[in-house]
């Protein structure tokens, strides 16, 4: 086999951090190569090299034997090189064909374009519709809109950033076909993500990185799993500990909570019910763009629902702010941690004093008490192990772990009652990871509810006493995790509501 | 009052003259607007461009240099928003006050020895045949070419948005600058040019109060018409054809008052003459109060600084 | 090749030093644009930014500093709230001529009873009258997301033509033997607003920009409230899960924005000005907006940007009478200032990094 991209010795550095370091390996034509490592091994800015947005600092590339350089994206394309970005490249309130034609050197008129666009969807299984608005789009719909405008491009290489984030498995098992097909067209495919069985499946070959080194190349299938995790982490993992639930009384309870999207493009709740124990962790599971903003939104206080839809210890809430909520100890903290969770160019010190006001009791009558925010803060910091000059540091100076680590921190040493948590351990290394887990886990066992909202399944199935999924705005009812088959839970992130005739 | 004084024919033919520089001045800002950027500062290129189109056309006796002066100075004008904004990431609706302030002051520096004057005369189109057509001819066949210029415009941007690939990329930066970058399209350069579009409509749109409707020149005589121009591009919810309409609204309220104004209807002149900013408020409150409409029309990356980083 | 490259924090170096190399670089810039006019480019920048201090006739513009200073000061301190939690009032001119009316109003229908309540009547009209005024961009903006930006800017024209309404029909001094323009306040001894030390400037309105840096410092650097527009302005999401009320916060900053102008409106109307008359207000609520960003809308920041900008008036008018320098030369001048404010304002987020690495 001759190699369709050589990439030698490349690498990267940004003020501070080396993003990838001296790293080659080979990519072959029709093979499937997985590019795996943790969240901040430089795979990112290594696809972005070779996909031209970025500029290696030295090292070189070769495309089957003649250099390779590419000066921006659009000379990447024309030398056969396409990619699907991770948060999707696209414009909501464009069309599909136009979104398409937006990604081409050359395309075709509007018409013939839709026409092209249809045929290759339906070629490769991936049925698109040309006229629609890619605001309308599921988050699998519009990663078929990325891929058909890589294919109609007719690459010699897709590179895939983490491509099944997004899907539930069923439609894993539509890409996966589709993959296999390119693959038997002589298409090579560099993969990238970090979940291991899906590589040992899909890939021909890996190549790990580790904090911007290669640590290996080697063959997928006849790896085991843990190895490759460890070579991906570079030591043995923690795993959070788990104490069974015992049936207390209800915390929260949801009556068909009915909410109407707040943006143009955002989800409506529908008739969403559901209650969780002291003591237990409710893990909701889904696709992005399901609801999970919205519902974060609603039982945190920040958009209001009838009274009655959300009770806490059997009292209305619905009709009550953030504020209000904390007060009777319903604490949230929402996917987004840059100027959602926490204001980026605030210090820790006004980050704590955010959410902590309240419970913490950081000023009196409007007035506040910056010595008791900043002990406040700075006791987030040495708890959580947050990795910070100090608390007057700016928020968008710390890595997305330890500003996880500060928000859920925050949170938690304000002895919540109820917490809410969207995607807890989005975009965070492994080891922090699991230390939030942990934490989440002992929250519970000293008797608080918790609602934990996540796209990570396997983080679900590790923590959940019982689990539900969002589609498009609805809720399943719940079930409990323990035993629950990989399959079931597609089934129910893809919209079937009733278990009972998954079973 | 003698309301029988108005008479229907001219009060059109003086709407469309009334609407033409809010119309040019609107649909450059739609274009700014549709790359994803808010320049406040109309109301500055436009009297910019209305000093450098009358000094212009003074010194040359010729009109259409002086229109060609106008867009190149309220281009050039917008350009420093455009540095500012774009390279240097200052706040929008800061830089584009800061526009608006500057130009006022440098049009009157500029004009201290043209006022007073009588610039060059355009002549009207005067379409022989069509002109004589009763009624219709004097509403729609007897305006200056610059009447005819901006509704030329609203058509070709209507097809440059919707029917070019240059329109395509314009939006897609407007809606998503992030995107447009990872996909390779030059976010800066793209809005640079919108930003010099929008500067030169205004200065085209000045140039017309100056050169035509006025026409003279005064300190300040742009009287808030940026702003309102800024207020159409919002109730045409970013859509050519329904600036097009909102300007030439605008422009019957403008000429109706003045007629009205000039019939001696019982209303002292004070409440007539505010009367067309009352009716832009009323008109911005009704479109967004219909809220999904216009907040799906809106750019999403509207105002938002772009910076690629990493 | 120059690229810019986003600091981790803050810098408060640059945060501090930049007002200074704005107004350093407005100054080179002025003088070309002064040398351009054909005029000596060092003698007008000296009579712009020296004479009035300390130049020969000293005395008498010291105290107009105060008076041009006190307007901009209490109008650019109730914007910046406002700025800050991106709540864009710009119409601040409108309010400062509605408050003006208003308070002129109470002061004329009590003439010519003297009583030692009309004065503060009049204040608290002025005030209420901005307060008002302002109200309207902020209560259709809570109720129908109208922009707040156009709706303030729209109503300054409307405010104008009251104004004018108002010198040439209802205010008219009926003993003024037609002339258009109120009765002047300086007959008035009940309702003027006089220098409280003779011959320093120091009148009420001046009082109360220094009571209001005071308060704003207390509010923005104490209290939650103060925390809560910055929050706003910088992370609106956060603020809304930080359990901030974004109406009220937009009503707060239009209302008390709007009430501090018509307040330097009526301090102004009833001193400075002595009458209501068709041009009494000079754009102070324009000169204002860049008062706030030149303080870098802290309010420390403001009281000496409205200094400097109230030097730069003053030096402006000598400028005129001594040197011919044209008055909108000045006005370019300011506007000038506030574009390299903002230009240099890159540094404290940004750092410059010379070379040929592409940050893509």
């Amino acid at each position: 086999m001759n190699a369709l991209l050589d990439l030698d010795g490349l690498t990267k550095a940004y003020p501070g951090v080396v993003a990838n370091d001296d790293v080659s390996f080979s990519i072959q034509e029709g093979e499937v190569h997985a590019l795996l490592g943790e969240n901040g091994a430089g795979k990112s800015t290594l696809v972005k090299m070779i996909y031209g947005l970025v500029k290696p600092d030295s090292g070189t590339m070769q495309l089957r034997g003649s250099s390779f350089a590419p000066p921006e994206p659009r000379a990447a394309r024309a030398s056969g090189v396409a990619m699907v970005f991770q948060h999707f490249s696209l414009f909501e309130a464009l069309d599909v064909a136009e979104n398409i034609a937006l990604g081409m050197e050359n395309p075709p008129a509007m018409r013939e374009l839709a026409a092209r666009i249809t045929e290759v969807s339906q070629n490769y299984g991936l049925p698109l519709d040309p006229s629609r608005l890619v605001g309308e789009l599921s988050a699998g719909e519009r990663q078929r809109v990325e891929i058909i405008r890589c294919l109609l491009q007719n690459p010699k290489l897709l590179i895939m950033d983490e491509p099944t984030s997004v899907l539930t498995p069923q439609e894993v098992e539509i890409l996966f076909k589709t993959l296999e097909t390119l693959k038997s067209e002589g298409t090579s495919i560099l993969y990238i993500s970090h979940k291991l069985e899906e590589i040992r499946r899909l890939c021909d070959s890996a190549t790990i990185l580790r904090l911007g080194k290669k640590v290996a190349t080697c063959n997928p299938r006849e790896e085991t799993a843990k190895a490759m995790a460890e070579m991906m982490v570079g030591s043995t993992l923690h795993q959070p500990e788990r104490k069974p639930h015992k049936t207390q009384e209800v915390a929260l309870q949801l009556h068909d909570l009915t909410l109407p999207a707040q943006s143009a493009f955002g989800t409506t709740l529908k008739n969403i019910s559901f209650s969780v124990q002291k003591g237990e962790i409710l893990g909701i599971g889904g696709v992005a763009g399901n609801g999970q903003d919205e519902l974060t939104a609603a039982l945190s206080g920040e958009a209001l629902s009838d009274a009655g839809a959300i009770e806490m210890h059997g009292k209305p809430i619905g009709q009550m702010g953030p504020n209000a909520r904390r007060e009777i100890g319903l604490l949230a903290a929402p996917e987004e941690r840059l100027g959602h969770a926490a204001a980026p160019d605030m210090s820790l010190i006004e980050n704590a004093l955010l959410t902590g006001d309240i419970r913490k009791g950081l000023s009196r009558r409007g007035f506040l008490n910056w010595p008791k925010a900043k002990a406040f803060a700075e006791n987030v910091i040495a708890e959580f192990d947050v990795r910070t000059p100090g608390p007057g540091n700016a928020a968008r100076a710390l890595s997305g772990g330890n500003l996880q680590k500060f928000v859920i921190g925050r949170e938690i040493l304000q002895a919540p009652e109820v917490l809410v948590i969207n995607q807890p351990t989005w975009g965070v290394d492994a080891a922090a990871a699991a230390d939030i887990r942990q934490a989440l886990l002992d929250l519970a066992a000293n008797g608080a509810a918790l609602v934990v909202i996540s796209q990570d399944l396997d983080e679900l199935m590790e923590i959940s006493d019982r689990f539900a999924a969002l589609n498009e705005g609805r809720l399943t009812e719940p079930v409990p995790a323990f035993g629950l088959s990989v399959e079931q839970i597609g089934l129910m992130m893809g919209g079937a509501h009733d278990l009972e005739a998954v079973q | 009052m003698d309301l029988s004084s108005i008479s229907p024919t001219l009060l059109i033919a003086s709407l469309m003259v009334a609407a033409t520089p809010i119309l040019l001045a609107a649909i450059g800002e739609l274009i700014v607007e549709k790359a994803g950027v808010l320049n406040l500062g109309v109301e500055g290129m436009m009297i910019t461009g209305a000093i450098c189109g009358f000094a212009i056309a003074v010194e040359t006796g010729s009109p259409v240099i002086g229109f060609i002066a106008a867009a190149a100075g309220g281009a050039l004008l917008s350009l420093i928003f455009g540095v500012l904004t774009q390279y240097l990431l200052s706040n929008q609706v800061a830089t584009g006050l800061a526009l608006t302030l500057f130009g006022l002051g440098l049009s009157s520096l500029m004009g201290q020895s043209y006022v007073g004057i009588k610039p060059p005369q355009t002549n009207k189109l005067d379409i022989p045949v069509l002109s004589d057509i009763p009624v219709l001819g004097p509403i729609l066949f007897n305006h200056d070419i610059m009447v005819y210029f901006a509704l030329a415009l609203v058509v070709l941007v209507w097809l440059g948005l919707n029917r070019t690939r240059a329109g395509l990329v314009l939006r897609a930066v407007g809606e998503n600058h992030d995107a447009a970058h990872a996909l390779g399209y030059k976010v800066i350069r793209v809005r640079l040019l919108a930003i010099m579009f929008g500067g030169a409509c205004a200065g085209l749109g000045g140039a017309y109060l100056s050169l035509i409707r006025v026409p003279q020149w005064t300190e300040g005589m742009t009287a808030g018409a940026g702003w309102i121009a800024l207020a159409i591009v919002v109730f045409g919810a970013w859509r050519p054809f329904r600036v097009l309409l909102g300007a030439y609204l605008f422009g019957g309220v403008t000429v109706l008052q003045l007629n009205l104004q000039a019939a001696g209807l019982a209303i002292p002149v004070e409440y007539l003459s505010m009367s067309p900013y009352l009716i832009t408020i009323a008109v911005l409150v009704v479109m967004s109060a219909k809220r999904g409409r216009t907040s799906l029309a809106a750019p999403a990356s509207l105002g938002r600084i772009f910076h690629a980083s990493q | 090749m120059i690229a810019l490259e986003k600091r981790p924090t803050p810098s408060r170096f640059w945060t501090g030093i930049t007002p200074f190399l704005a107004v350093l670089a407005t100054m080179i810039a002025g003088g070309i644009m002064f040398a351009i006019l054909g005029k000596d480019p060092f003698a007008a920048i000296r009579t712009i930014f020296w004479d009035p201090v300390f130049g020969e006739f000293a005395f008498y513009y010291r105290s107009q500093l105060l008076v041009k200073a006190g307007p901009l000061i209490l109008i650019a301190i109730g914007l910046s709230l406002g700025f800050r939690a991106g709540v864009w009032n710009i119409g601040a001119e409108g309010q400062y001529i509605i408050g003006a009316i208003c308070g002129a109003a109470v002061g004329l229908a009590f003439y010519p009873t003297e009583s030692f309540l009309i004065f503060p009547a009049m204040v608290i009209a002025g005030g209420l009258g901005g307060f008002l005024w302002a109200m309207i961009p902020g209560i259709l903006k809570v109720k129908f997301q109208t922009n707040e930006i156009l709706v303030s800017l729209l109503l300054v024209y409307v405010a104008e033509a009251i104004l004018a309404s108002m010198a040439l029909g209802a205010l008219k001094n009926p003993d003024g033997a037609g002339f258009p323009g109120s009765r002047n306040f300086r007959s008035y001894p009940s309702a003027y607003n006089e220098d409280l030390i003779a011959n320093t400037g120091m009148h009420w309105g001046v009082v109360f920009a220094f009571i209001a840096v005071i308060f704003a410092y207390i509010l923005l650097s104490r209290h939650m409230l103060g925390f809560q527009i910055k929050l706003a302005g910088q992370a609106p999401r956060a603020a809304r899960f930080g359990g901030v009320n974004p109406d009220r916060l937009i009503l707060f900053c239009l209302g008390v924005s709007g009430m501090l102008a018509g307040l330097a409106g009526l301090f102004e109307v009833s001193g400075p000005a002595g009458q209501v008359s068709i041009d009494f207000n000079v754009g102070y609520g324009f000169t204002a907006i860049i008062v706030a960003f030149l303080g870098r809308l802290h309010p420390i920041g403001i009281l000496l940007a409205g200094l400097l900008m109230a030097l730069t008036y003053i030096g402006g008018e000598l400028a005129q009478s001594n040197l011919g320098l044209p008055a909108a030369a000045i006005q370019a001048f300011q506007g000038m200032l506030l574009f390299f404010l903002l230009a240099v304002d890159v540094l404290t987020n940004y750092r410059l990094r010379f070379g040929n690495r592409e940050v893509a």
